[in-house]
């Protein structure tokens, strides 16, 4: 299953510093995260970005996620 | 990445195809554009930093012979919150539409209150005099410390700090907290033998771009709206506007003027939906461009911080801890680049135990925008003082230092993700063999070093390469170009067609005529633009083997392509990329390339710094006498330019550290709001700054690229505070090293 780490601000709302997750896209994952954890909602998460295993995606949606990925939400970067 | 391969055109230092029209003066800048029927949009804002609007009354100057329209806050339809990423971070629209013109509070002093549209720039300027407004004057809150406390005063009494475990009960200036964690900070700091910790402050800067903000609109009732303006990123400008004004974005054309300069500064909006409103109640065309003192008092900063970083290690030189406090002042509204500057502050480093808190605070200045690496020469400015310090107490060389902790492939960060291949250890080494760092130093001279890193980001791009009849090519981008981009897209472009450059033609195409691509910022223009322009080229490439094929009555797999010319491998018969285009008719007509991507696998760039600085102790005053910049740019497409941005943002940085600063009264009024008191660094404050350019390929990009404009300012302020330290004998906490203060502590310490 893959491993989703939370950042601290998801943490406040999961009470978790992270899950186990089976999935095998970023959506299913997604779903799965909201069905779980009732005081998270999909506008927390749509504001943030994601890596998987590494590579930080902004905008995700049907990327692939193995049973060995690493998940991370973040802070999402513009720049200046 | 493709396998190693050897370049015709990536690497050379081609002639920049804007330099003409630039150094000719033909360029077309941001206060360029006249129309028929122009008239002129001046601003009245705010002489107070923090007062409320009892009443606007704007019948006087609404009456006047050669007032044309008059616009305040209440001709601007309700905006809800919500936003999204952009420059500094999440841009609210709500808090943005309380900015371009104030609601029933000002919050800095130059905020703006009302507009006027008048028939000359001198008949609106003096037409502002005649708008009465009534205020309730408020105490204003300037220094983040004093506005973090209990009872400061309040600047929105909506406002509730978010990023806290209970809901609070109380309004306050502290937007936002923001927590990130890695294994145990107490054991870390358990199993260290030797601690620093110490505070910091950096103050409020200016980016230094020379063009101020400068917009010509033309409203259209029926049609299309056209905005003319000075911006990084004219796609999000008409999605900001849109939402401001409530207009449907295909009723918006927004045009990118030539840049003269942004710095992160030019990612949001102030002009230009006051000016098509002012437009829209006039009938006519409007010009709108800030004065200097304008840009100063009241366009985006760089935050000020204040900051607490605290470190350990054991007396190996392994750092077991590492911890800090990060404040930053947004301005008038929620938003500083708090988030950036916890997640970058201590990612050089490879270390078990990591802490980083952060609060976003409101204050009675402007509101912050984006500055170069938004957030990250703060933090990092802190963390590189004490690891200096640190190196000091342990008595080993501060390069030894850092590359024993060095941030690496597999690193874990603060953040979030692991480091895929980076080049900090190669900067590392580049600066332990550079030629400064062997030099020996003079009296009253010191050195100075820091590392930095900044993530890059890729996002959104789309090019069309149009193939002509006489085989040359145009590349339509929707990236502007603000650090030299046209020159690197024409030379990937290049490399993919196998075209000669001076056949390419880069256009940067308004919001009509090439699909939505993300504003210039984050360096992400040459790696993500530049994905789409190799990728456009391939699909150029492809049609013209396929066009080939056809001629050849073979198929398009047994037609290869090389340095611009098809080949028919089973006759040996040839073709040009000019005599394919030169029939095109006969083969299906004119041949476009294309490409809309969102481009994943942007790859961080670190760099390391070298200062030598001699000070005057009689007045204080430092000079600069050698400097060098080390930074990754994974592969450099056009090394002029890539040394030029480390050049820029180390020329920024020296500033930053040296002497620049937003200097308030006690009421809030900014009292160097020009270039002759706010002093940026000239080409005669400067030595030539050095440059060696490490390139550890970013495998997520056909040629390698990194981004690479924003990192090189980061390290400066740190290498240059410590310059400063070495020099006079006591540590510089607080930016800038002006003469005074450097004096000062020479004073004290003596």
């Amino acid at each position: 299953m893959a491993k989703v780490i939370f950042s601290s601000e998801l943490q406040l709302l999961t009470g978790e510093d992270h899950a186990m997750v089976s999935a095998t896209n970023y959506r299913d994952l997604v779903a799965e995260l909201l069905s779980r954890y009732e005081n998270l909602s999909e506008g927390e998460i749509m504001k943030m970005a994601v890596a998987i295993d590494g590579v930080v995606i902004p905008d995700p949606l049907l990327e692939s996620v193995s049973s060995s990925s690493e998940v991370h939400f973040l802070y999402r970067i513009s720049g200046g | 990445m493709s396998e190693a391969r050897e370049y015709k055109y990536i690497g050379q230092r081609t002639i920049r195809p804007d330099g003409f029209d630039k150094v000719t003066g033909r360029a077309d800048f941001g206060a360029d554009l006249s129309l028929p029927g122009m008239i002129w949009g001046k601003i009245l804002r705010s002489p107070h930093a923090h007062a409320r609007i009892n009443k606007i009354d704007t019948s006087k100057a609404e009456a006047h012979p050669d007032v044309m329209a008059v616009v305040t806050h209440q001709d601007f339809p309700a905006v809800t919150a919500g936003g999204f990423a952009v420059g500094e971070g999440q841009v609210d629209f709500k808090d943005l539409s309380k900015n371009v013109l104030a609601d029933d509070k000002v919050l800095y002093h130059g905020h703006p209150i009302a507009a006027i549209a008048a028939k000359t720039e001198a008949a609106a300027e003096a037409a502002l005099s005649l708008i009465d407004v009534d205020f309730e004057v408020l105490k204003p809150v300037l220094d983040i410390a004093e506005a973090m406390k209990p009872d400061a005063p309040l600047l929105h009494a909506d406002l509730f700090t978010q990023g806290l475990a209970e809901q609070p009960e109380k309004a306050s200036n502290i937007a936002s907290r923001m927590e990130l964690k890695k294994g145990d900070i107490e054991a870390g700091f358990a199993a260290a033998e030797v601690i620093v910790e110490r505070d910091f402050s950096t103050p409020t800067v200016h980016q230094g771009y020379i063009e101020p903000h400068a917009t010509t609109v033309r409203y259209e009732a029926d049609g299309q709206s056209m905005v003319w303006c000075s911006t990084q990123g004219h796609f999000d400008v008409r999605a900001i506007i849109s939402t401001l004004l409530s207009m449907d974005l295909s009723k918006l054309k927004v045009i990118a003027s030539e840049i003269g300069g942004g710095f992160g500064a030019k990612t949001t909006v102030y002009l230009e939906p006051v000016a098509l409103m002012l437009s829209k109640k006039s009938g006519r065309p409007v010009k709108m461009a800030m004065t200097r003192e304008e840009v100063f008092r009241a366009s985006g900063p760089g935050s000020a911080t204040r900051s607490r970083v605290k470190i350990g290690a054991r007396k190996d030189g392994t750092i077991t801890a590492m911890k800090a406090e990060l404040n930053y002042a947004a301005g008038a509204f929620k938003g500083s680049p708090m988030a950036p500057g916890c997640m970058t502050a201590f990612t050089p480093y490879d270390v078990e135990n990591m802490y980083v808190e952060g609060y976003d605070v409101v204050v009675n200045k402007p509101k912050a925008a984006a500055y170069r690496a938004p957030g990250a020469p703060q933090a990092e400015f802190a963390a590189e003082m004490v690891i200096n310090e640190l190196a000091d107490e342990l008595g080993i060389d501060p390069i030894e230092f850092r590359l024993q902790n060095a941030a690496k492939e597999g690193t874990q960060t603060i953040y979030g993700p692991k480091l895929k291949v980076v080049g900090l250890v190669e900067c590392l080494e580049a600066a332990k063999n550079s030629p400064q760092y062997k030099q020996a130093l003079a009296e009253n001279q010191g050195r100075g070093l820091a590392s930095g890193f900044w993530f890059n980001i890729g996002g959104q791009s789309s090019v069309v390469i149009n193939m002509k009849p006489d085989g040359t090519g145009t590349i339509i981008e929707g990236s502007p170009d603000i650090g030299g981009s046209r020159a690197s897209m024409q030379m990937m472009a290049a490399e993919e067609l196998g075209i000669d450059i001076s056949r390419l033609t880069p256009v940067v195409a308004d919001t009509e005529h090439i699909a939505y691509s993300a504003t210039t910022g984050g360096s992400r223009t040459t790696f993500a633009t530049g994905m789409a322009v190799i990728e456009a080229a391939q699909d150029v490439v492809r049609q013209l083997k396929e066009r080939a094929a056809a001629v050849w009555n073979v198929t398009a797999e047994q037609v290869e392509w090389e340095d611009g010319v098809a080949t028919n491998v089973a006759s040996g018969e040839k073709l040009s990329a000019t005599e394919i285009c030169q029939s095109a008719e006969k083969t299906g007509g004119q041949v476009s390339g294309r490409a809309n991507i969102n481009a994943r696998g942007a790859g961080p760039s670190f760099a390391v710094h070298l200062c030598d600085v001699e000070v005057d102790k009689e007045t204080g005053k430092t000079d600069v006498v050698r400097y060098t910049a080390i930074q990754d740019a994974g592969k450099a497409i056009h090394p002029s330019y890539v040394e030029g941005q480390y050049q820029g943002g180390a020329a920024q940085g020296i500033g930053w550290a040296l002497n620049e600063e937003y200097i308030y009264s006690e009421d809030g009024v900014m009292e160097n709001a020009g270039f002759l008191d706010y002093r940026i660094p000239l080409s005669s404050d400067l030595p030539m700054i050095e440059t060696v350019i490490v390139e550890v390929p970013n495998s997520f990009h056909p040629f390698g690229v990194r981004g690479v404009g924003e990192t090189g300012i980061i390290p400066p302020l740190a290498a240059v505070a410590t310059a400063v330290s070495d020099a006079i004998g006591v540590r510089m906490g607080d930016l800038p090293c002006s003469p005074p203060k450097v004096l000062k502590a020479i004073q004290d310490a003596s």
